[in-house]
């Protein structure tokens, strides 16, 4: 296999970690006794509970009515009886309003969940139902509802559909596992997206640092004419859909733009699985591969977890910690949120759980910057880090926008290269969110 | 257990690369022509470098402690600092030379700017500026190397007609054996120093490469041949200007375009001062020169945000 390998300019290269967890096949996690279920997984707006205490509810069953177009329905993880109602803390915040099940370890499958059919069947409209019926958002950890980015307004021609498989976050190995052991419902996935968006181009990109999992998935889509699988250089950040959509069609998404801006819509590899699942059994999102990982867990593994089961369940199913933990990290070391309690439960965006000793948790003492350039060497975007986070920690907001503040990706590779260990992206987060604030004002 | 949690925001890995390993790799690349201008210039060389990079250590300490800032010696600028300054001076030179130039280039282009990463200038060439001015005798008098050190004239200076004497072979020149400041003289070993500091991501191509590509063109073009390109890139401080001196993150440009504008220039500069100037040595002050351009190239330099065409278009 020699495939050549496309890239984007700039980017770091980090230690990969990966071979903490990239053997470990995906295992079923422990049936959870209790699943707290946030009514707020995703980008857009909360769900509306529609459930009330007492209440009986079974595998699949919708428990949170998305109201909003940017939204996406929730459903029960687990058959049960609803315990609670209230707001509790979540990954990605506190004061988010939960519905907590405890088990009734019956596991009764709702009666609406039954297979769809088969895509050749289905027409464009009734796929992106599905998905949005399925309550299905992007699963590389931003976790936007995928039905939207299915229906670009009609100005937008779309006429590629590129599954992101890069998984270039150091530590995360959920979608490789993924894409090794179950590579079918991954172009099955693509072959619905791709239909749903009456596209004929379909691309799967994978850094070649998971050269079995480009095998598997380039056997997998052998009979597909129209998908090719695309091996992309390993460097951190691959992933991000700017870089992956340059790497792979070598088109430009305009500063401040979307990727349906030169007609791609780009989904995560989990995603498409996801829908493959809606498709043929009518499961909704009620469950996906977490990698549980880190130097200070016991047994890294690849999970394949319930909706609302706590970090705590699924950290003592792989053996507990190893020493005292530093920072419990919801995704990779790169984007991820670090939490501040291991009682969050998973989310549909969580793609790890990512757990640091205390030594490596440490926040480094940041010297003077010694202008090396090496942030403007590598910054994906082209930007110059430097300058606008000693803007911004000067409190200079205003004049961080001729540095173009608000193009920064977050992606934390200036941060990472830092030899003077600045807070570069941390400052200029702040940068942007008083920009932003300020254009929201006026 | 929760209260111990770091809940800090992303990125949560860095780098291993920390400032003192980048100075530590300087050192290093610097290693082989210390010993070299040891071997040539005896103990007098060993000398001078030993009073140089202390007295920059101390002069570090002393400011720091005095203005009860924390002292930041351990990561080891002052001591590259002092190891370039000793490179810039004649193996002939009096003891206090070393220990005033040091002192100048911390004290005064280092620390009252700022400290680390705020000098303006690259401090050891501005100290060498003011040796020169203050003590044009003492800087420009050169040795042969060897025990039995004799007056001689830099092959810079003859080439110029500013003085009598033979030219050394291209071979003595590479390997250092000719008059000269410290470590200027093994043009070989300061390569390979630059060498390391490229393989070590310390530096990139931009500015030596420019640098030295644009002496060779215009020697090439006027000044009288390839033979006389090959002397003008082997001797003075060429090698060492490039890769040590104008690679100075503080005092040069940090955009890419900027760092190819600064290496052109300084290239320029040089060839003129070196054609048409009176010195027959122009690195220091052409590197001098663009180091206060620099803030103006960044400015005028600064890269295209990915996507920013399209949008524009």
């Amino acid at each position: 296999m020699n495939l050549k390998s496309f890239t984007f300019k700039g980017g770091i290269h980090p230690p990969h970690y990966k071979r903490y967890s990239e053997k470990a096949e995906i295992e079923k996690a422990e049936e959870p006794k209790v699943v707290i279920i946030p009514m707020q997984q995703h980008i857009g707006a909360p769900c509306e509970p529609i459930v009330k205490v007492g209440d009986k509810v079974k595998i699949g069953q919708k428990i949170g009515e998305a109201k909003a177009f940017v939204s996406a329905p929730i459903h029960s993880s687990i058959s049960g009886i609803v315990k609670k109602i209230s707001s509790m803390n979540t990954p990605t915040g506190s004061g988010v309003m939960c519905v907590t099940i405890e088990s009734d370890e019956l596991n009764e499958i709702h009666e609406n969940v039954m297979s769809k059919g088969d895509i050749e069947k289905l027409t464009k409209e009734e796929i992106i139902n599905i998905i949005k019926e399925a309550g299905i958002t992007g699963q590389g950890g931003a976790s936007f509802p995928t039905h939207v980015k299915l229906s670009p307004p009609p100005d937008k021609k779309i006429d590629t559909v590129i599954l992101n498989g890069a998984e270039c976050e150091p530590f995360l190995t959920a979608d490789h596992r993924l894409m090794l052991e179950q590579p079918e419902k991954v172009v099955y996935g693509l072959k619905a997206l791709m239909k749903a968006v009456g596209v004929n181009k379909g691309y799967i990109g994978i850094e070649n640092n998971k050269p079995d999992a480009i095998k598997a998935m380039v056997k997998a889509a052998e009979k597909e004419s129209n998908i090719e699988v695309v091996s992309l250089v390993a460097k951190y950040p691959q992933g991000d859909e700017k870089r992956l959509i340059n790497a792979v069609t070598g088109r430009v998404v305009p500063s401040g733009g979307l990727p349906m801006d030169v007609g791609v819509i780009v989904n995560n590899v989990g995603t498409a699985s996801a829908i493959a699942n809606a498709i043929q059994t009518g499961m909704p999102l009620v469950e996906r591969v977490v990698t549980v990982t880190g130097s200070a867990i016991n047994t890294p593994k690849n999970l394949l977890v319930k909706i609302g089961t706590p970090f705590k369940d699924i950290i003592a199913q792989c053996g507990g910690y190893k020493e005292t933990p530093g920072k419990i990290i919801m995704g990779g070391p790169m984007m991820g949120l670090a939490q501040f309690t291991d009682e969050v439960p998973v989310i549909k965006g969580t793609s790890g759980v990512l757990i640091l000793n205390e030594k490596e948790a440490r926040i480094p003492e940041p010297d003077p910057c010694i202008r090396c350039g090496k942030c403007v060497d590598i910054c994906p975007v082209n930007l110059q880090p430097l300058f606008i986070s000693q803007l911004s920690l000067k409190g200079q907001y205003d004049d961080t926008q001729k540095y173009h503040v608000l193009d920064c990706i977050e992606c934390g590779s200036c941060s990472f290269i830092c030899p003077s260990k600045r807070p570069l992206l941390q400052s200029i987060r702040v940068a942007k969110r008083e920009v932003l604030a300020k254009r929201k004002k006026s | 257990m929760e209260n111990k949690l770091i809940a800090s925001s992303s990125p949560h890995i860095r780098s291993d690369e920390t400032i003192s390993r980048i100075m530590l790799d300087v050192i290093i690349a610097l290693l082989p022509a210390t010993l070299a201008s040891i071997y040539f210039f005896r103990f007098n060389a060993l000398k001078l470098i030993v009073l140089s990079v202390l007295s920059a250590v101390i002069t570090e300490a002393i400011f720091q402690k005095a203005r009860k800032k924390p002292v930041t010696i351990n990561d080891l600028s002052a001591v590259v600092t002092g190891l370039l300054l000793a490179f810039n001076i004649p193996s002939s030179a009096p003891w206090w030379i070393p220990v005033i130039g040091s002192a100048f280039a911390i004290a005064i282009v280092k620390q009252f700017f700022g400290g680390l990463g705020h000098n303006f200038m690259n401090p050891a060439l501005a100290a060498r500026a003011m040796l020169l001015a203050s003590w044009p005798t003492i800087m420009t008098e050169w040795v042969t190397p060897g025990a039995d050190a004799v007056s001689t004239a830099t092959p810079l200076a003859i080439l110029k007609g500013q003085a009598e004497g033979i030219l050394p072979s291209l071979t003595d020149m590479l390997m250092g054996n000719m008059g000269g400041s410290l470590g200027e003289t093994s043009a070989i070993l300061l390569i390979i120093g630059g060498i390391y500091l490229l393989y070590r991501g310390v530096i990139n191509w931009r500015i030596p490469f420019t640098y030295i590509g644009t002496v060779a063109v215009i020697m090439l073009a006027f000044g009288g041949g390839i033979q006389n390109t090959m002397y003008h890139l082997l001797s003075g401080g060429l090698m060492l200007g490039a890769f040590f001196m104008a690679t100075d993150y503080a005092s040069s440009p940090v955009t890419k375009k900027g760092q190819i504008i600064f290496g052109i220039g300084a290239g320029l500069l040089t060839s003129v001062i070196r054609l048409k100037g009176g010195y027959p040595e122009g690195v220091s002050y052409s590197i001098l020169l663009m180091n206060v351009a620099a803030p103006l190239i960044d400015k005028y330099t600064g890269p295209k945000v990915f996507g920013e065409v399209k949008q524009n278009a």
